[in-house]
This record gives C-alpha cells, sequence and structure tokens, in this order.
C-alpha cells in the first residue's frame, strides 16, 4: 500500500515541542550544573533517603495490595462497586487534600492520638519517613491493589474448576495457582510505584523536611528557594534524572502489567471461599482498607465544611488562578496528544514521566531568566509542565481509539480526500468524544491539584490554589487550609467529572 | 473517452499483478476472478491506493498513475465503511462535496436533496447511517458517489452484506445511474449472476494476470480452467 502517513505537519510540531521541551531544559540544567565536586554531605542524605522510602512505599502498598486484592477477587458485598471505583480515585485526588486528611487522622492532634492518648499510649508522629511512606502507601495502595486484582481475575476460571475437582487445599491452591501470578505481577507493580516515588515532592514537602527526610526533589526545591544555589539544584536535578531513567527502564523491562483495565466488577469463581476463616480475613482487609482511604476524605470534607465560609478573598483568587491553570494545561495537552496519539507518539510522551516536574521547572528556569522575570511566568510555566506530565496519560487513553479509527477510515477519507482539518473536525475529535473526555478531566484534575513546579516558582500574586493551602498550612490557620482543601477537592473532581461527562453525552460510539 | 491501464506491474506484498487493457466510456465491467488472483489489488491500482511500479493510467490523454485517490476523475464504493456513521447523511455529503472544510456552500443543499432524491432516500438527509437499514445505507453511499460527479465508478463488492433481492435492486440503481449519466462502471463480485445481471463485458483476473475486457455470458460459458474451479463446474 502506497497510502502515506495522514497529516504529518501536525504530528511533527507536536513531536518537535514536546522534545524541545524536554532537552531544552535538560540542556540548560546540564549547562548550569557544574563539577560533581558539589555533591555534599547533605545531597548523599537526600539520594539515600529518596531510594528508601520509594523502596518502602512500593513494598509497603504491594504486600498490603495482596490480601486487599485477593479479598476483592473473591468476594461480593454490598458497596464492592463502589470501593473498586474508589480505587481510582487517588489518581485525581490533590496531594495536599490527602495530606490535610492523613494529619486529621494521624496527625499531633489527629483521630488516633485523641483515641490513643486516654489510654496512656504514646503519641503518634506523622513527621518524617513514617510518614512519607504512610501518605505514598495511601497513594499507591489502590494502584497496586487494582494492579493485582486485574491479575487475579485473569486467571483462568478453569483453573480454579480444576483445584476444585482435584479437591486441593487452600494452600495448594496458593501455591499452584496464585503464586505464579503473583510473581508475574507484583514485580511490575513495585517497580511502577517505586517509579512514582522516586519522584516524590509534594508529600516530602508537607511531611518530610529537615535533613534525614528530604528527598532528591524536595532537596532541589530547598537549594533553589532558601540558598537561590542553581549550580546544586541543576547538580541535583541531573542526578534526579539519571536516577529516575534508570529506573523508569527497569520498570518497562520488569513490567507485564494487563493492558485491560475493564472487567473488575467480576467476581473469581471459586470453591475455597465460604470458611469462616477465609471470610473473616478478607473482611477484616476490606474494612481495614476503606477506613483507610476514606476516613482521611471524610475529616478533610467534615473539617473543611467549617472552614470554605471564612476564605478570604486570596483563597479565591488562587483557585481562579488554578482553574485558568487547569483548563490551559489541559487544551495544551490535548493538542500534543491528538496529533500523537500514535506509536511513537506515545514513546516521546513517556518522556513525562521520566522527566520530574522539579528538573523541568529548574531549566525553565534557566532558559526565561535571561528574558523576563521567571516568577511572573510562574502559572505559564506550571500549565505548561502539568500539561507535559499528564501527556503519557492522556496518550494511553487516546491511542488505541485513534488508532482504530484511522485504521477504519483512512481509505475513505483518502478517496474523499479529506484535509487535515476536515478529518480532525468531522471525523477524530467527534469519534473520540468519549476517550477526549475521560483523557481532558484527568488532566484538568491533575493540573488543579498539581503542587510541584508552582512551588519552585511561587509569589504571593501568582499562587495557586494547593500553594495556597500549604502557605495556609504552614502559617498553623488550620481551619482555612481545611476550607481550601475541601475547595480544591470539589473543583478537581468537579472539573473531572464535567469533562468526562461532557464525553459521554451524545457520544458517537 | 477512456480508462487505459498501459503495461501496468504493480506489487503488494509478494503479490505481483500486470495489466494492459482499455475501457470505453460509458461501459460497464465486471472484474471476474478466483479469491486472491488480484481483483482488489487491480481496483487499488485504478483508484490510486497503490501506485504500480512501471507503466500508466491513464484518463483520456491525463497519466494519473501518481494522483492521490481523490485527484482521480474516480469515485469508488467500497465493502464497508463508505460514510461515517456518527454524521447525518447531509454532512457525510457535505465532506464529499467540499472536503477542505467539510462545509455546506450556496446551492449545495438543493443539489444534496437531488441526489439523495434519485436515490430513494429523500427526506433522509438529517439521519444518522446508525438510523438506516442496510439497503438505505446502501442508497446513501451512492448518493455519495453521486454528488462526487466523477466520470468512472469502481465498486468492490459493495453490496455484499445485502440480501439477493435487494442487491439485484441495488445493482439496477447503480445500473439505472450510470446509464442516465454516462458513467464507466467497475465492479468487483465473486458472483457470476452479478456480472450477468450488470455487465455486458468482464475483465478476467487470473493469478495476477488481468485480460482485457470479453464479452461475459461467453466467458462464463465456458470459463478457463483456474475460473471454473473456483465457480464450482460452471
Amino acid at each position: 500500500m502506497a497510502s502515506r502517513p495522514l497529516s504529518v505537519a501536525p504530528a511533527l510540531i507536536a513531536g518537535l515541542t514536546v522534545a524541545g521541551l524536554v532537552i531544552g531544559p535538560v540542556t540548560a540544567v546540564i549547562l548550569r550544573a557544574e563539577a560533581f565536586s558539589g555533591f555534599r554531605p547533605a545531597d548523599w542524605q537526600a539520594l539515600r533517603f529518596t531510594l528508601l522510602q520509594a523502596t518502602l512505599s512500593a513494598a509497603l502498598s504491594v504486600l498490603f495490595a495482596i490480601p486487599l486484592a485477593r479479598a476483592l477477587a473473591r468476594r461480593t458485598f454490598l458497596g464492592r462497586g463502589l470501593l473498586v471505583a474508589l480505587l481510582g480515585a487517588p489518581f485525581i485526588l490533590p496531594v495536599i487534600v490527602a495530606v490535610l486528611g492523613l494529619l486529621a487522622v494521624f496527625g499531633q492532634s489527629g483521630l488516633l492520638n485523641r483515641i490513643l492518648s486516654p489510654l496512656g499510649l504514646p503519641e503518634l508522629q506523622i513527621y518524617g519517613l513514617h510518614g512519607v511512606v504512610l501518605a505514598h502507601v495511601f497513594f499507591n495502595l489502590p494502584l497496586a491493589t487494582r494492579l493485582i486484582l486485574q491479575g487475579w481475575l485473569a486467571i483462568p476460571a478453569e483453573q480454579f474448576r480444576l483445584a476444585a475437582t482435584l479437591g486441593m487445599g487452600r494452600g495448594a491452591m496458593w501455591r499452584a495457582i496464585e503464586i505464579p501470578m503473583l510473581l508475574r505481577i507484583a514485580p511490575g507493580a513495585f517497580a511502577v510505584i517505586f517509579v512514582i516515588c522516586l519522584s516524590s515532592f509534594a508529600v516530602a514537602l508537607t511531611l518530610g523536611g529537615g535533613p534525614r527526610a528530604t528527598t532528591l526533589e524536595l532537596a532541589i526545591y530547598q537549594s533553589m528557594r532558601f540558598d537561590f544555589d542553581l549550580a546544586r539544584a541543576a547538580v541535583l536535578g541531573l542526578v534526579q534524572l539519571a536516577l529516575a531513567l534508570t529506573a523508569g527502564l527497569i520498570a518497562l523491562r520488569v513490567t507485564t502489567l494487563p493492558v485491560a483495565s475493564k472487567g473488575l466488577d467480576r467476581r473469581v469463581p471459586r470453591w475455597d471461599r465460604t470458611d469462616r476463616l477465609s471470610i473473616c480475613t478478607d473482611a477484616v482487609w476490606i474494612t481495614l482498607a476503606a477506613l483507610f482511604l476514606l476516613t482521611p476524605l471524610a475529616m478533610v470534607t467534615w473539617n473543611g465544611l467549617a472552614g470554605i465560609t471564612t476564605l478570604g478573598a486570596s483563597v479565591w483568587q488562587a483557585a481562579g488562578h488554578s482553574v485558568m491553570v487547569a483548563l490551559g494545561s489541559t487544551v495544551l495537552c490535548l493538542l500534543w496528544a491528538l496529533p500523537l496519539a500514535t506509536r511513537w507518539g506515545e514513546w516521546l510522551g513517556l518522556a513525562g514521566i521520566a522527566l520530574s516536574p522539579l528538573v523541568l521547572g529548574i531549566g525553565l528556569f534557566l532558559i526565561v531568566r535571561p528574558f523576563a522575570n521567571p516568577f511572573d511566568l510562574a502559572l505559564y510555566v506550571t500549565a505548561t509542565v502539568n500539561a507535559f506530565v499528564s501527556l503519557p496519560f492522556a496518550l494511553r487513553i487516546l491511542r488505541p481509539e485513534a488508532e482504530t479509527i484511522r485504521a477504519d477510515y483512512s481509505r475513505l477519507r483518502q478517496a474523499l480526500g479529506l484535509s487535515g482539518w476536515a478529518w480532525l473536525r468531522w471525523v477524530l475529535v467527534p469519534r473520540l468524544q468519549r476517550p477526549l473526555g475521560f483523557a481532558s478531566g484527568l488532566t484538568a484534575a491533575l493540573s488543579m491539584g498539581d503542587l510541584g513546579v508552582i512551588a519552585l516558582f511561587a509569589n504571593p500574586d501568582h499562587a495557586t490554589l494547593p500553594l495556597k493551602v500549604y502557605q495556609l498550612m504552614g502559617a498553623y490557620r488550620m481551619e482555612q487550609a481545611a476550607g481550601g482543601a475541601l475547595l480544591l477537592l470539589l473543583l478537581s473532581l468537579g472539573l473531572f467529572w464535567m469533562f468526562d461527562q461532557g464525553g459521554r453525552v451524545g457520544s458517537a460510539s | 473517452m477512456a480508462l487505459h491501464l498501459d503495461h501496468v506491474h504493480a506489487r503488494s506484498g509478494t503479490f505481483e499483478l500486470t495489466a494492459d487493457l482499455t475501457v470505453e466510456t460509458g461501459q460497464r465491467v465486471a472484474i471476474i476472478g478466483a479469491s486472491g488472483s488480484g481483483k482488489s489489488t487491480l481496483l487499488d491500482v485504478i483508484a490510486g491506493f497503490l501506485v504500480p511500479l512501471s507503466g500508466t493510467v491513464r484518463w483520456d490523454a491525463e497519466d494519473i498513475t501518481r494522483r492521490s485517490p481523490s485527484n482521480r476523475p474516480i469515485s469508488i464504493l467500497f465493502q464497508d465503511t463508505n460514510l461515517f456513521p456518527h454524521l447525518t447523511i447531509a454532512q457525510n455529503l457535505a465532506l464529499a462535496l467540499n472536503p477542505m472544510t467539510g462545509r455546506l456552500r450556496p446551492g449545495n443543499k438543493e443539489r444534496i436533496d437531488a441526489d439523495l432524491t434519485r436515490v430513494g432516500l429523500s427526506g433522509f438527509a438529517d439521519r444518522r447511517l446508525s438510523e438506516m437499514s442496510g439497503g438505505q445505507q446502501s442508497r446513501a453511499a451512492l448518493a455519495r458517489v453521486l454528488v462526487q460527479a466523477r466520470p468512472v465508478l469502481l465498486l468492490d463488492e459493495p453490496f455484499a452484506a445485502l440480501g439477493p433481492a435487494l442487491k439485484d435492486e441495488m445493482l439496477d440503481l447503480v445500473a439505472e445511474v450510470a446509464e442516465a449519466e454516462s458513467l464507466t462502471v467497475l465492479l468487483v463480485s465473486h458472483d457470476p449472476k452479478d456480472a450477468r445481471r450488470f455487465a455486458r463485458q468482464s475483465i478476467l483476473v487470473e493469478a495476477g494476470q488481468v485480460s482485457p475486457p470479453q464479452d461475459t455470458q461467453a466467458l462464463l460459458e465456458d470459463p478457463p480452467p483456474a475460473l471454473r474451479a473456483y465457480l464450482g463446474g460452471g
């Protein structure tokens, strides 16, 4: 077939912009980073802490996910569908909201301490390594559970039927069927979560800190904000980049994650689920998980209800900034994603995972500085970086459907001689409506809740809502912080819901 | 005026096709051959989806060998996907008329209505494909070809999914329209009855060798061995 690649120009432009956004800042960082002699003991400490917390977070997430996923795989109960759906929610949950929720439960004057102290038990401390790990488990336990649940549901029903016929006991079944599946899925889940936690910034910023609980990303931020030591920030940025790339490549190797995420509402038919012990364990795990995931959110909502009426004008202004940033990121991300919804485009988009937002931020800061005051451009830089970070997810959602559309209609398109614009306007966008709505919702919510680059560039005139909440927390104005967090939660979920719903209404398919 | 294939040699994967023939204007010609003999490859060369290694495709004196599918005096009806199912018939026809913008220009509306009436779909302009029966969908596809107003029409088994009666009805409609517009029509079909009904002349394709048009009746009454085996005893 002599079919020419359709509409090369937009894909080329989008590809070059994205590549430029990778190469430009990285080059700027490399040029600025002087010799590695500047790597101080504190930096080694940050590197060690980064690896330690990522290892612990990933290991604990996967460990707890195994019994939880098994319970979800073999039980049906009222609210199971809701719980499984909720496992997808942390993805669009702003980090600062979750942190406030965790503080309300595990913090100094939190729920647990209020229960423990009358019993004469020692107080829980949330700040430091265990706080960082706790927050990471909160965010990634659901992800690990979904991945492993898919693994469980992918075991052919025949295997369980055969096991029942042979009269295999629980232990035999575990060894023969379930362990092999876990050995296949769990390393991949571990690797993915490890990579995610490597670039942890907002969690470390809010719950870590101090020389013994600083991640590389946080160290980059500190050398920018506190010392204004650009060379050191650049060196740290390079180390972070090398680390993320190495870990990312290893993760790609070991990860054989199931592709499809549908059908999680099924239950595995098996015959070992009726004894009392297994019923009890499953119930305990499901209850604990639901409490662990839901209590912080309930607390944020409860605390926020009082605070939301007391919010000052600056919080509302920050909310306005955040909505603009979120919408801007969404538009930019879609402009990139539509022409790049191809195989090589998806590879290019992976840079959005490997390149940490802070490294990107430092690079952009260095590039922009000779021409303008970077602090004035804070919101634009934030919108751009957020679009870039969301790109791999948007591509993951859009590409399969986009490729089907191209395959189905390329001959008709050629026969009619449709222009690139007519194809986009009349065919591609209308037929992609549903995944477009979903991808837009994710991008908007991610961008809305982002507390990353904006912290680097922050100044009082250009704060976003997550940053404002963080500042209120820092000033111990907890009621207002809680109010801001509730507002942020509502806006993030609201944006997601609006876009996703927009994609469903009157969708082509 | 005529469609010429001069010493055409094309390759698609490992499959090779040679053709040297002329189809006169206003002729309706069937393309007959066993599965895998090269009927679709031949159609791809004429439609512009496959550029031959050597030889030329001409419309009269005009060399169209390297033109893109939409820049040829040719329209084509595929086996499926002849229209976009999420658009209304009017929107589909607007795209066929104005492929740059897909918007209706003054006068387009009347044109669309007239062509829809000719295929028996008056009043269907605002329907979506998904709201129509198989026969109506075929008629709508034919309307798309009519608004394109190209002198040559290629049919790649477009009515294969219809029942026998509906298929005959559609073939008669195409014949009627082709007669009125003096279109040159090439029809690929695996059903010899279609060829008998629709085309006085037929092009035989055997293992990548394309023969010039010959009398359909004579060909089907005394088919060469490979075609005889395919037709099942002829």
